[in-house]
């Protein structure tokens, strides 16, 4: 990456340090490390990794714009990549994550091949499946032991099972998909853990897709699997395209369970507005803000740029990484005024909980469906749920690209 | 009120369908946008407007006036 000038570290302003943890100390708040950051502007650089210092875009607006322009790259192998983690201490690892880590026209052609299976029809018609499984997982929990860990209960449960069955993964098989996704996302584990979790998650799904083109099944894993009888995909890409979406469609919204039902927990006055609830928009906007507010997707999405790009008063150069931070675009204030204060009533929907432009989470229609049956469900169903613990006895993950709880023991 | 939608920048949300289903819908094969009503009536234009301000992909261009 070319240093300009102004990037001297002995300059009177040197750019401040990337990434820091997040605050144990405030778990839902933003922290001074990151409104020292917003403070520097729109569009602003920092010092990272092995003295690399790429940009970060801390305002809505800003990246709105970006996440939707096709001058940035998502392509993870591209030089100027700013990676997520060290890797002098992690390495780059094996971070083959199907399409996420591409761009178009190759990225649209494989997102496509799986977008049919999250269309507004499709949830509607899901609807009832999911709440049935919502309740079956809750009966289960209320008659076993109190305190009980929701996240073993509940939250990692129902999307796992959601996302198996729209799959075609036996939900039998959950412990060892759940236990190499989480380290996947780990960002503390090492490279070699990491990649043997990958590995171990590929070769699952590449066998489940050969297994499905003699014993089909009404699900996306039959489907990539006639694609790739076709010669439309290879086996490695269709196994690829599965890791995404399993690992995506269970530990993403896991977090997003634990997470909001603490936020409502801490919020009694407006948790009672979501129980009465009867106009499902009140359900819906609630959620909108519940994924706004804590922002789960920890340490940035992650471009490089392909042309120079002016944007805020600077340049961005060509090869140049840019990271662009929803946890505050998301505190905004000129796109959610106050913005620091939990509001269910406000429209949250502009948030980019779930990023923008052509790699918006292909799963949201399926996550959004997800949470509003479940908040209302779990609190009209367990009216004295509450936590078994003090707040500040919560593990929270800070050592996660993906922020939520390890556990949260709950009691009725 | 004239609409055009970008297929290649669709990026399948649904959002426009949920806002204003009399005139976008979604293909079922990947989900990517249909425009039912290229120059939907009056009551209209206040759904599609918010669907064009909401969509993730900035995918859906109006032209207002004449």
């Amino acid at each position: 990456m070319t240093t300009r000038p102004e990037a001297d570290a002995n300059s009177a302003h040197p750019f401040p340090d990337f990434p820091h943890p997040r605050s144990s100390a405030c778990p839902f708040g933003v922290s001074p490390e990151m409104r020292a950051l917003r403070d520097r502007g729109a569009v602003s650089r920092v010092r990272s990794w092995g003295g690399s210092t790429p940009w970060v875009v801390t305002s809505h607006a800003e990246q709105k714009a970006l996440l939707a322009d096709p001058r940035l790259s998502a392509d993870f192998s591209h030089p100027g990549f700013p990676s997520p983690v060290d890797p002098e201490k992690a390495g780059r690892g094996r971070r083959d994550m199907s399409f996420v880590g591409m761009d178009d026209p190759e990225h649209a052609r494989l997102r496509r091949m799986v977008s049919g299976v999250f269309t507004v029809k499709r949830m509607r018609a899901l609807r009832p499946v999911v709440q049935k499984m919502t309740d079956d997982f809750i009966d289960s929990m209320l008659a076993g032991p109190r305190p009980a860990d929701l996240v073993q209960a509940l939250a990692l449960p129902l999307p796992s099972l959601v996302i198996s069955r729209l799959l075609g993964v036996p939900y039998e098989d959950h412990e060892f998909f759940q236990t190499n996704s989480r380290t996947i996302v780990s960002s503390v584990a090492t490279a070699e853990a990491r990649s043997t979790a990958h590995t171990n998650l590929a070769g699952y799904l590449d066998d489940l897709v050969a297994r499905k083109t003699t014993d089909p099944g009404d699900d996306l894993l039959t489907q990539l699997g006639e694609r790739v009888g076709a010669g439309e995909l290879t086996r490695q890409q269709a196994a690829s395209m599965g890791v995404l979406l399993l690992l995506g469609g269970h530990e993403t919204t896991a977090n997003m369970i634990t997470l909001g039902t603490l936020l409502l927990l801490e919020h009694p006055g407006q948790l009672a507005a979501i129980r009465e609830a009867d106009d499902p928009k009140v359900i819906a906007d609630a959620v909108e803000e519940l994924l706004r507010y804590p922002s789960i997707v920890h340490l940035g999405r992650r471009r490089t740029a392909l042309e120079d790009i002016d944007i805020a008063g600077e340049t961005i150069r060509a090869g140049e990484g840019v990271i662009l931070l929803s946890e505050l675009a998301n505190r905004d204030p000129s796109a959610f005024p106050d913005p620091d204060t939990l509001d269910l009533t406000r429209d949250a929907r502009s948030h980019l909980a779930f990023g923008a432009g052509t790699h918006h989470c292909v799963g949201q229609p399926l996550a959004r469906m997800e949470l509003q049956i479940l908040y209302p469900t779990l609190f009209c169903r367990v009216p004295t749920l509450r936590t078994a613990v003090e707040t500040d006895q919560v593990p929270f993950k800070h050592d996660a690209v993906i922020y939520g709880v390890h556990e949260l023991p709950v009691t009725w | 009120m004239k609409i055009n939608v970008d297929e290649e920048r669709c990026c399948g949300a649904g959002q426009c369908v949920m806002l204003a289903p009399e005139v976008f819908d979604q293909r079922d094969e990947d989900g990517i946008v249909m425009l039912l009503d290229a120059e939907p009536p009056a009551e209209q234009h206040g759904p599609v407007r918010e669907a064009a301000e909401m969509c993730p992909a900035a995918a859906i261009r109006l032209s207002e006036g004449t």
